[in-house]
């Protein structure tokens, strides 16, 4: 995968769905449309101010609350690179990597790391390195299982192929 | 050998599973509802294979029923024509999804069912390892039948001792939530037991076993008993054989003593953030709300008809009741609550979602104040982002209508 690069706005830990992507948006499914609401009832600022690319370093339990995939379709839709946080609420986790949007679990990047950094992220080895302060942190390793599933670019991928190769067993 | 959830999983796969191991398993049926099933809808044309099995894709609407928007109902038009298209006939509309799958006997001790709703945990109530998971995971699941999961380990809860009059399962959930925050159980399964859950009937341990995952929990199971074996019987679709830990070995064990514990109240914006309603009595509240997965059965009814019984809602207070289901919502009817409630000035709501997650009938604006027995108090959930949350039983609810603020409940039981 392609490295990211971008600038880091940080937040706290336990951000929930529903100040990600609140409920009186969940009807949407136009991605361009949820981004325009991302973050809405977290920071209001957050899509006027983001650039594509940037970067998310977040508390643990990022994503935490509900099922709704809009949450990290929304993240992604509104340029979003990737999400770094000590740790992600589970079915977000799930959420993300079916979808193909980068996270990182990194609880030294969520201490160290301070918004307005400048990083880079390489997602095949899990290296993020602030390039503002010189450090480097490295996040834990997707099993192996999910990292088939992100080299198929999310869930759909790999449930196509792998159905293609019963039948043709 | 292994955690109710690991003898769960190893059924499924037919052989002996660990926590750590990540498994593809078979489901028993998969749910999805009108806040979730478009986007999964999208995913599943993209797949662009038939159905797994019409009869096991169940669609509930309970969010945004009956519709209150033209986009609503045009969703859920769109659904029901997916549904016609793709031949699926389980279109359940009687009150809030897991409730429905409950008592309709989609939920069997043993079972493995995914909803597209973070609170499918509910079925693990009945020793089902119910989750919840996103729309594609689900439409995936609509085509093969089949997930992955990753086999949790398991945080052995143990509630000891009963509850006194006036506390009930929902604070003994609260306070657990205190213990454990919002994340202390993340990617892990929580087990129930000890005397207090034993006594519980499958109502309060539906209760429990909801909110399992506000402290980040995949699956909150209890042990199938006598009771989950009566409940079940007579509604089980599916012959079924319980499973049950042998020998287990817990990632963590938890023990609290539920005998001295008061009233609890969940405080704006976090869950965990907990204290004895003492502590938070006399906070002015502009609406109250009971009904949810969580707390909008008919024990609940009962409950706050109890307290509600002869007495009227502060005039600056609103008192919404949504009964769970069409069930609950019948038999509390029978049995005078619903009577009871409209006498003390509520406002009586068709099942559903209700206001919960702030779609409708009820939504609340800027700086306003409630009261709900629903399972979340995120920032702007009910409505305004400005707006406030507490969470409490259906008793602590209803005696803070009658009141107009925060109130003891044991003033009245």
């Amino acid at each position: 995968m392609e490295k990211l690069r971008g600038r880091v706005w940080k937040y706290g830990p336990n951000i929930n769905t529903d100040v990600i992507i609140p409920g009186r948006y969940c009807h949407i499914t136009d991605p361009k449309e949820l981004a325009r609401y991302c973050m809405a009832d977290l920071d209001t600022e957050f899509i006027k101010k983001i650039k594509p690319g940037d970067i998310v370093v977040a508390g643990g339990n990022f994503g935490c609350g509900s099922s709704r995939e809009v949450a990290p379709l929304s993240i992604k839709a509104s340029g979003i690179g990737g999400v770094v946080a000590p740790s992600f609420a589970r079915i977000f986790y799930r959420n993300a990597i079916n979808i193909g949007f980068p996270i990182f679990e990194s609880a030294a990047a969520y201490e160290q790391i301070d918004e307005g950094d400048e990083v880079e992220i390489d997602p095949d080895t899990g290296t993020i390195h602030d390039l503002t302060k010189g450090t480097e942190y490295k996040a834990a390793a997707f099993p192996e299982f999910l990292q088939t599933i992100m080299s198929r670019g999310g869930l759909r991928g790999y449930a196509e192929e792998e159905l293609a190769r019963q039948s043709a067993s | 050998m292994g955690t109710l959830a690991e003898e769960i999983f190893s059924r499924r796969v037919g052989r002996q599973v660990r926590a750590g191991e990540i498994v593809v398993a078979p489901v028993d049926y998969v749910m999805s509802h009108d806040n979730t099933t478009p986007i999964a809808i999208e995913s599943f044309k993209k797949l662009g294979m038939p159905i797994w099995d019409p009869e096991r894709v169940i669609i509930v609407f309970d969010h945004m029923i009956p519709a209150p928007t033209r986009q609503a109902a045009q969703q859920h038009r769109d659904i029901r024509d997916f549904m016609a298209e793709n031949g699926l006939t389980t279109l359940l509309t009687d009150g809030i999804c897991h409730q429905v799958l409950v008592e309709k006997g989609y939920i069997v001790p043993g079972g493995l069912v995914v909803g597209a709703d973070s609170h499918s945990c509910t079925y693990g109530a009945l020793g089902c390892f119910g989750t919840g998971m996103g729309s594609t995971d689900v439409a995936v699941i609509y085509a093969t039948g089949k997930s992955w999961f990753r086999v949790p380990e398991t945080m052995r809860i143990s509630l000891h001792g009963h509850l006194q009059p006036g506390v009930y399962a929902k604070d003994a959930c609260l306070a657990l939530a205190r213990t454990l925050d919002v994340d202390g159980a993340t990617y892990m399964a929580m087990e129930f037991g000890g005397e207090a859950v034993d006594g519980m009937d499958i109502s309060e341990r539906m209760t429990l076993s909801n909110m399992s995952i506000e402290m980040g929990a995949k699956a909150g199971l209890v042990e199938p008993d006598e009771r989950t074996l009566a409940y079940v019987a007579p509604r089980a679709r599916d012959p079924f054989e319980p499973v049950y830990p042998v020998d287990p070995t817990y990632a963590r064990e938890v023990e609290l003593d539920v005998s001295l514990l008061e009233p609890q109240v969940s405080c704006p914006n976090e869950v965990s953030n907990v204290v004895g309603v003492t502590e938070v009595q006399g906070t002015p509240l502009d609406q109250v709300f009971i009904g949810t997965c969580t707390n909008g059965r008919l024990d609940d009814m009962a409950i706050a008809a109890g307290v509600l019984e002869g007495k009227t809602v502060n005039p600056n207070t609103r008192l919404i009741v949504t009964p769970a289901s069409r069930d609950v919502y019948a038999e509390a009817a029978r049995l005078g609550y619903l009577q009871t409630f409209m006498e003390a000035g509520a406002q009586v709501n068709t099942p559903g979602c209700g206001p919960c997650i702030g779609r409708h009938q009820g939504v609340l604006t800027a700086g306003e104040r409630a009261l709900t027995t629903q399972n979340r108090n995120f920032k702007g959930r009910m409505g305004d982002p400005t707006s406030e949350l507490f969470l409490g039983s259906p008793a602590t609810a209803a005696a803070s209508a009658i009141a107009g603020h925060i109130a003891d409940p044991r003033q009245f039981v």
